[in-house]
């Protein structure tokens, strides 16, 4: 009891990792050096450490190490495709949905798991699932335009 | 950070029960952990010990029959959202729950932990409270069902005993004609205030009275009297008027950053007429 091993895939990686049981997700992936996932209201409400743990939207910051035991993590690390971007991150570029950055990965993780459960969302599916990523930058018309542009792509892709 | 502690997975609530009672006030029972986790990390809460029931694999288990829904003490609210059962018994709750907190709460939380915890700026319970929902307990005497209007019984206070275990919670399926609406006003994480309507409404009329809860202003949901409103015109705006009155009447609002005591009963009085009014627009 107290200090375990736990045996998780993060991205595309197998990993044996040695935890502590109050050890919190987002210390043991940034401990990985996946420092993509932000710390920051520490409280579940801005999404900045948002990660997907078996396919579902977390926040990283209250969320057990051990409960990855046995389960995919996937980190904002994990959706380009070598130098190739996903396409929620291309069309964050090229609606410029973003400003300093630092809600961005947890936004576009929170995009990837709407857009893996709802392909084709409408605004107001986007509004209502984004609504708690916080940006304090950007506003967020163009947050809700890349996630529909990004939608509209993989569409036309597959 | 969170400060030293041990988690135990059991996989049978017999287990689990002996842990609390080994335990008692050192431990917790732990599941989604997204009010149990913050309190931990704000320090307003210390638990050397978290018993997590999650590898109990029948907890997780939401099922229907003819007259009442089960929903296991680990469903999640994005369990329940999504779950067919839910959809199809009672479409109010689904919708409720779809709307819980934000997606990465819905995915990990749950509605027992939600009852759990008493937190006052809850969704769930005037909805269940309104529906007569009860909290299935296991402890060492055995098991019990209690009334969630009697199981939160204060600001975080529960009826929970130092040995007991939720199992689940079970809600009576309203009748073919009632209607059930849940409706919230909300600024922060929490809502700022959130009714619970439950009636039936023929030719304009309530069939009896509609059944009235206010959640999320006051120390906990608070039902309305609205015995006065059986028969009335539903369609009326002296009657929405009148039942938001007794609304406003039936709560002690507590003033913090959703609002001033003035302000959150205005608000009783606006929802509940919008939740009375959402019966009446549904009817047959």
């Amino acid at each position: 009891m107290g200090t375990r091993e736990i045996h998780l895939r993060v991205n595309r990686g197998e990993r044996r990792v040695v935890i502590e049981d109050q050890t919190l997700l987002i210390e043991l992936v940034r401990g990985l050096g996946l420092v993509g996932t932000k710390l920051s209201c520490d409280s579940q409400v801005c999404g900045a450490c948002t990660v997907l743990l078996d396919g579902r939207p977390v926040s990283s910051c209250t969320t057990l190490a051990i409960e990855a035991d046995g389960k995919p993590v996937e980190t904002i690390e994990g959706l380009a495709d070598g130098t190739k971007l996903h396409p929620l991150q291309e069309a964050f570029i090229e609606r410029f949905a973003f400003q300093c950055g630092y809600c961005t990965p947890g936004m576009i993780v929170s995009a990837k798991a709407l857009l893996d459960a709802h392909p084709e969302p409408d605004v107001a599916k986007v509004r209502q699932w984004m609504e708690g990523n916080i940006c304090r930058c950007t506003g967020y018309q163009t947050i809700v335009e890349a996630v529909l542009d990004a939608a509209d792509q993989m569409r036309s892709a597959r | 950070m969170l400060r030293r502690f041990d988690v135990h997975r059991v996989t049978s609530v017999a287990e689990a029960v002996a842990l609390r009672q080994r335990f008692g006030e050192d431990a917790a029972i732990y599941a989604g952990g997204t009010e149990l986790l913050l309190a931990m990390k704000m320090g307003v809460a210390r638990w050397p010990h978290l018993i997590d029931v999650k590898p109990i694999g029948s907890l997780a288990q939401i099922s229907a029959s003819t007259d009442t829904l089960r929903i296991g003490a680990t469903a999640t609210h994005w369990d329940i959202e999504r779950n067919p059962l839910v959809a199809e018994a009672l479409p109010a709750l689904a919708q409720l729950e779809a709307n819980v907190a934000n997606v990465r709460v819905r995915a990990a939380g749950t509605l027992a932990g939600n009852l759990a915890f008493g937190e006052p700026h809850a969704d769930p319970p005037s909805m269940l409270i309104a529906l007569g929902a009860r909290v299935l307990l296991e402890g060492r005497a055995g098991s019990r069902s209690v009334a969630v209007a009697e199981f939160i019984t204060g600001m975080y206070e529960t009826a929970l005993a130092a040995d007991e275990v939720i199992v689940a919670i079970e809600i009576p399926l309203p009748g073919k004609n009632v209607r059930a609406a849940y409706v919230k006003f909300q600024i922060l994480e929490r809502p700022s205030v959130g009714v619970a309507a439950l009636g039936t409404v023929r030719d304009g009329r309530f069939v009896g009275a509609p059944t009235v809860v206010v959640g999320a202003v006051d120390e906990m949901a608070r039902p309305v009297p609205t015995a006065q409103f059986a028969g009335a015109d539903a369609r009326d705006a002296g009657t929405l008027e009148a039942i938001a009155d007794a609304a406003r009447a039936a709560v002690e609002p507590i003033a913090d950053l959703a609002g001033s005591v003035e302000f959150k009963r205005h608000l009783v009085g606006v929802i509940t007429q919008r939740a009375c009014a959402a019966l009446a627009a549904e009817a047959l």
